[in-house]
């Protein structure tokens, strides 16, 4: 008798469906399962108590997570457009070099190279009211006598951490722009100014339309970054003072380890999602669109 | 009224110079074309009278005007660009109407002047298509029909055909005359196809290594180049070239070989002098297939190594004193190779150059 055996793309997928398994799988069915459960790490056996949808009621209408959501939104908004704008500016102009443009490239890389925490502590340095730059500056100059809370009030602490998030990664949209300006044929640019066009005009009806595409690509990615900030915030802020400056992972994981709530975080977790979702349909739309304009 | 005319215009790249200080002067309503070999400096000078290339010396001027410190925009001339240059996001119509929206007219004037433009050249069903919906020769006819609805002082061309099929290119070559005659705007036109050149010129400007060899009406080039270079350049097949020694009335290009010295030159060569002797393939032909001219004649009989049958004529290959020549057939019968035929070189039409110098003696 024949034994029955697997069919050979099952048996050549099995360790990839493994291995996702255990990375992906299990670990998201957990989480997802343990949002339904009171589940507190420092009493496993909340595990096995079913509440139903108690989290996410609470999550919902629950003040300070929607304070931090919104937060979130506000500050992935503002960087995204800044980072954008300086992107594009820096791009154009590193376009526009002729000699040393290698060199320039490679540095417009240097502060992806660093790990975020180290950016963290080297801003938080930065803004610090007593000893840091900023204040010293200011006062040297004698722009202000006061030492200005730059990582204490509200509107300057998210203005700092948007500062440093923006320095680190501006140079994405850079790159990215600047890829795009590479791939450009510079003909329709020459038809542009027989056509009449000013540089202005030339850059707004023809350049900027081929580097939507680029701009769109550089936004999923950015949004997918900003919208899951957490290191940067920890270390200038840690959320605070007093929630002042708490986005939703920072929220989340004081929730999870700090408060060892792991089920109401994970419920977090899972409403947030949807944010990134929604960030990522809605720029990969937007970028099917434009690379259709271009009949790509 | 826009001639354009250019003064001692040179242009160099770093150190090296491409352009030599030409002069060129275009009448209003001319149909010059540029024509050379590759790397000649045709659409170098083409960009600059564009305004897309800095002019390093001399002076441009168009209708008049000094133009060499404005930019493109302001010197009122449109351009077809090789690979045509189209915008990708845009439609045909947003396409052929961008410079008139550049222009701020207003939206019932953009939309006559497209309709004026895809009717002269049929681009009617095609309007709201995009570029990389159009093939080759569409895309060609927006790029014209983009050229035209600004009316322009000035058409520049930089070998709009070649990247056309062989069909294609000469069905276009004839949109491009008729656009002319109706138009009627100075146009200046780079190829290095001197078919096109011939075809289309009202006068043709034939450059080398940056200068300009010789302009003149296309049948004064034909007729009459000023050097091998342009005898060889200008015509199809080129024409042949045979290096000899003048004596006793006589080109003498080998021992063997000797050509009666056209009564034309007597007179204008010394004794000694090395010369190339050039004549057509038109010019010779053979007996009982060749046009009956009175005229000086000289008789050559001639090995065929190749006979190529064109239907109305056949084209001979042979060779003489060691050099390939072709010659003509008219009326024709088979050939075969090998076949020793009697042949007749009109001498009326031969040129003569001084081969050290490569000018024409006439
Ligand atoms: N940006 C540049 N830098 C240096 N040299 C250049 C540059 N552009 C063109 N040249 C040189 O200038 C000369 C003329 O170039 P041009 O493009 O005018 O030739 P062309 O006559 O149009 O040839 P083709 O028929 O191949 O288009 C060439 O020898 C070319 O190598
Ligand atoms: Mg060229």
């Amino acid at each position: 008798m024949l034994r029955r055996r697997p069919p050979d793309w099952l048996t050549l997928l099995m360790p990839t469906i493994i291995v996702i398994a255990i990375i992906v799988l299990i670990p998201l069915i957990f989480s997802f399962y343990s949002s339904f459960t009171p589940y507190k790490l420092t009493r496993p056996s909340t595990l096995w108590r079913w509440v139903g949808t108690a989290n996410y009621e609470r999550i919902l209408s629950d003040l300070n997570f929607w304070a931090a959501f919104g937060r979130t939104i506000l500050f992935l908004t503002i960087a995204l457009n800044l980072e954008l704008l300086f992107g594009l500016g820096i791009a154009l102009m590193v376009n526009k070099v002729t000699w040393g443009q290698r060199t320039l490239r490679t540095v417009l890389m240097f502060p992806m190279m660093f790990s975020p925490i180290l950016v963290g502590f080297q801003f938080k340095f930065i803004f610090n009211d007593n000893v840091g730059l900023v204040n010293n500056a200011l006062q040297s100059l004698g722009i202000t006598d006061v030492a200005l809370p730059w990582l204490v009030d509200s509107k300057l602490a998210l203005f700092s951490i948007a500062f440093a998030e923006i320095w680190m990664s501006t140079s994405i949209f850079a790159i990215l722009i600047l890829a795009g300006l590479f791939a450009m044929p510079r003909d329709p640019l020459e038809a542009a100014k027989v056509d009449g066009c000013t540089p202005w005009q030339s850059f707004r009806h023809i350049t900027l339309p081929f580097l939507m595409p680029f701009i769109f690509i550089a936004m999923t990615i950015r949004s997918l970054d900003v919208a899951r900030a957490y290191d940067i915030v920890q270390i200038m802020t840690g959320g605070g003072p007093a929630r002042r400056t708490e986005l939703v992972w920072t929220l989340m994981a004081r929730t999870g380890y700090v408060d060892a709530r792991m089920g109401i975080a994970n419920a977090m977790g899972y409403v947030s999602i949807l944010l990134s979702i929604f960030f990522t349909i809605y720029f990969f739309r937007k970028l099917s669109a434009a690379r259709a304009e271009l009949g790509l | 009224m826009a001639e354009v005319s250019l003064r001692n215009v040179t242009k160099n790249y770093g150190a090296l110079e491409v352009v030599h200080g030409i002069d060129l002067d275009i009448a209003h309503d001319e149909f010059v074309v540029l024509v050379g070999p590759s790397g000649c400096g045709k659409s170098t000078t083409l960009r600059m009278i564009a305004g897309l290339e800095d002019i390093s010396g001399g002076e441009v001027a168009i209708g008049g005007n000094r133009v060499n410190d404005l930019p493109p925009r302001e010197r009122n001339i449109s351009m077809v660009f090789q690979n045509y240059a189209l915008y990708p996001h845009m439609t045909v119509r947003e396409n052929l109407g961008f410079s008139l929206l550049i222009a701020k007219r207003s939206e019932t004037e953009i939309a006559q002047a497209v309709d004026d433009a895809a009717s002269i050249l049929g681009l009617g069903e095609l309007l709201d298509r995009r570029p990389a919906e159009l093939s080759g020769g569409q895309r060609q006819r927006v790029a014209m029909g983009r050229a035209i609805v600004r009316h322009p002082d000035v058409f520049l061309f930089d070998e709009p055909l070649s990247n056309l099929d062989a069909k294609l290119r000469t069905q276009m070559r004839i949109e491009i005359k008729k656009l002319h005659q109706k138009v009627r705007t100075t146009i200046v036109y780079v190829t290095h196809d001197q078919v096109e050149a011939m075809t289309l010129a009202d006068r043709i400007v034939i450059m080398k290594d940056g200068d300009i060899v010789q302009v003149g009406t296309p049948l004064e080039v034909f007729e009459r180049p000023v050097d091998t270079f342009v005898a060889s350049f200008i015509g199809s097949p080129p024409m042949n070239l045979l290096e000899g020694k003048v004596s006793g009335g006589f080109v003498w290009i080998t021992p063997d070989v000797t050509l009666p010295l056209p009564t034309v030159f007597s007179g204008k060569v010394a004794e000694g002098q090395r010369v190339t002797f050039g004549f057509r393939a038109d010019n010779l032909m053979p007996k009982g297939h060749a046009l009956t001219e009175s005229g000086a004649t000289a008789d050559l009989s001639l090995t065929i190594t190749l006979a190529e049958p064109l239907g109305a004529e056949t084209m001979l290959l042979s060779e003489l004193a060691g050099v390939e020549i072709q010659g003509k057939m008219l009326n024709p019968r088979p050939v075969s190779e090998g076949e020793v035929l009697e042949c007749q070189l009109s001498l009326d039409h031969c040129h003569l150059f001084d081969t050290a110098t490569g000018k024409s003696l006439r």
